[in-house]
């Protein structure tokens, strides 16, 4: 900000000193107005705001104490100055608890009220600043690839949102592909440590050695190689959030370790003996089954515990349908745009493919499909031919073989597809509703 | 052709005449034209704070200018004032006729330093383009060496140049030719 777009008020019962004042304002190019007293002064608040106020603090009627309380009630970040003819420590060390950003006695040192200014002004520039890049910050910070509204996202949504303002320590369960990192990163977003970063380590990417100094870091010359000091994973996601992926993967010894850190938040990097304290908030995901790891001995049930605190589970594409088509879209759109292709839209005989194949590599299979198809198609349109999909239709078929069970899980299927909408789905299987609740009953099933 | 006319409110301190015309010259494109003035400004004084009221000053001295003189820039060794502050350098009508600059400020022997002519003329010289960069519309410009920068100590006007900065000269070019 500059002094040119700065909004200055000045409110004092004195012509001279409004009119002095205003003319040392409008020398620096500021948008000055003036007020004769704080109702007059408040009225100036209903049409548009000011960055700085200065007041006296002597006037009749409501005084400049009670002024720069109300201002403050309309906006806290107005910079507000008092003035005062009677300058004692009392008053102002009143106004400077009120929140004032300082005072200054009259008569005023050019020199004192230049300082004064230029410092506000900067303060309130920072202050706009902060502000617009919180903004981006969260925009930027959205979860942007979470769609779908599914009964089953929207559940995982819902619990997202639970969980999120919380410090609570997340599981989160699902398939490969299904999205376990936009979810964590959903989670950080909207928690209270999203102006701090969310540092993500996936423990299956790395050998045992390597994974502990990822996590812990080390001093130089720790182990061969480690020619400089380097801080951790665990250092760095300090007053933020870390997410360890696949943390079923990590070895006994790993497994101790974290263990440690986990309960005492305290920790040192490899070949050092000093002890490091940081502030953070847990979030892992795998897609094993860590009961199972338990039973067998692999996984520690403490660290077990530990994690898995708040659990929520990612159902795979195959159960959200009804979100495939608006998934698709998504992507479309996004990918079509970074690679400048004109691609519009999905021929219906594509969307049905869509439909058919089962997704056993979820949203992250869908995407590469999509990405793939834009890539080799010719038009602005995505034909049936331009897609090509990992595994055939066959592979996908459920290993079923009785009549009973094919129905039963095409019915399961539709219904996941129209969200449950009993109706709609009867018209898709041909059949009336009355049948359809009757083989709903007689299959058992379930949202 | 249009002119600055300087008025010399006497007594004055002794400064470089030549120094400052040659300078408002240079930085205006405009010839000036000096008379010096008995003007008695006592009408301007307030005894409760011993200074002189600088709007009145300004004003008075703005009065009845020579019908051909672009400017009106007065000179004066008087403690300038305007109400709520405790001294000024100078004051200007901004996009107006008049400016008024005081050495009362700016001479080193006010902060116990010897006299310094060369410096004085400087000083001056500084502050009446400053003031007349007003009266052409400029506001305070927060390039470090421009001449419009902001000054409230004479460290201030010392660290600054005689020049207007590219964007101030932009503005004043067209105004003042």
């Amino acid at each position: 900000m500059d002094p040119q777009n700065t909004r200055v008020l000045i409110v004092d019962d004195e012509f001279s000193v409004r009119d002095s004042l205003r003319r040392w304002f409008k020398s620096y190019g500021c948008n000055v107005d003036t007020a004769e007293d704080a109702n007059n002064a408040l009225d100036k608040f209903k049409d548009q705001s000011w960055d700085i106020v200065l007041l006296d603090i002597k006037m009749p009627g409501m005084d400049g104490i009670e002024l720069q309380r109300r201002i403050k009630e309309i906006d806290e970040n107005i910079i507000r100055i008092i003035i005062t003819a009677f300058a004692t420590v009392d008053t102002a060390v009143q106004a400077l608890k009120e929140g004032a950003y300082d005072y200054i006695s009259k008569p005023i040192n050019p020199a004192q009220l230049d300082h004064i200014i230029r410092n506000a002004i900067e303060k309130r520039s920072l202050i706009s600043e902060t502000t617009l890049l919180r903004r981006k910050v969260e925009e930027l910070s959205l979860p942007e690839e979470i769609v779908g509204d599914s009964n089953a996202m929207s559940k995982v949504l819902q619990l997202v949102s639970e969980v999120a303002g919380t410090d609570s320590t997340v599981m989160i369960r699902g398939e490969s592909g299904t999205g376990k990192e936009l979810i964590a990163r959903a989670i950080h977003a909207n928690s209270n440590r999203k102006y701090f970063p969310i540092i993500t380590i996936n423990c299956g990417a790395y050998p045992e050695g390597l994974l502990e100094s990822e996590i812990f870091g080390h001093e130089k010359g720790a182990f061969t190689g480690a020619q400089y000091t380097r801080k951790g994973k665990l250092e760095l996601a300090d007053k933020g959030t870390i997410f360890f992926d696949e943390i079923g993967n990590i070895s006994m010894k790993m497994q101790m370790d974290l263990l440690r850190v986990l309960e005492t938040k305290q920790f040192s990097r490899l070949g050092a003996e000093k002890t490091i304290t940081t502030d953070f908030r847990v979030i892992s995901a795998t897609n094993r089954d860590l009961e199972q790891a338990v039973k067998d001995g692999n996984f520690r049930e403490d660290l077990y515990f530990r994690l898995n605190v708040f659990t929520i589970l990612l159902p795979p594409l195959r159960e959200r349908d009804s979100d495939i088509e608006q998934l698709a879209g998504y992507f479309l759109k996004r990918i079509a745009k970074s690679m400048n292709k004109p691609v519009k839209e999905f021929t219906d005989e594509a969307l049905e493919a869509f439909g058919q194949y089962s997704w056993p590599g979820n949203v992250r299979e869908l995407r590469n499909v999509i990405e793939r198809a834009i890539v080799v198609s010719k038009g602005d349109v995505i034909e049936r031919a331009d897609l090509s999909f990992p595994f055939t239709f066959e592979d996908c078929l459920p290993a079923v073989d009785s009549l009973d069970d094919v129905e039963r899980l095409h019915i399961q299927r539709i219904l996941n597809k129209t969200g449950w909408n009993v109706l709609q789905a009867a018209k898709l299987l041909g059949i009336d509703r009355s049948t359809l609740y009757a083989k709903i009953k007689k299959y058992d099933l379930s949202q | 052709m249009s002119y600055i006319h300087i008025s010399l409110i006497r007594p004055l301190k002794r400064f470089n005449l030549r120094y400052l015309r040659r300078v408002l010259e240079n930085a205006f494109g405009m010839k000036t034209n000096v008379v010096k003035s008995d003007l008695d400004i006592s009408f301007a004084y307030d005894p409760s704070r011993g200074q002189y009221h600088a709007s009145a000053l300004l004003l008075r001295l703005s009065e009845n200018p020579p019908a051909d003189a672009s400017r009106v820039l007065s000179i004066t060794d008087a403690d300038l004032f305007v109400p709520i502050f405790e001294y000024l350098f100078g004051e200007a009508q901004f996009n107006g006729l008049g400016a008024v600059i005081s050495s009362y400020m700016l001479h080193n022997e006010r902060y116990g330093l010897p006299a310094d002519r060369v410096l004085l003329s400087e000083r001056l010289s500084k502050e009446a383009i400053h003031e007349l960069g007003h009266t052409f519309g400029l506001t305070h410009c927060f390039s470090p060496y421009c001449v419009m920068n902001p000054s409230t100590v004479v460290e201030q006007i010392d660290a600054k140049s005689m020049e207007f900065c590219a964007e101030c000269r932009h503005k004043i070019e067209g105004k003042s030719a």
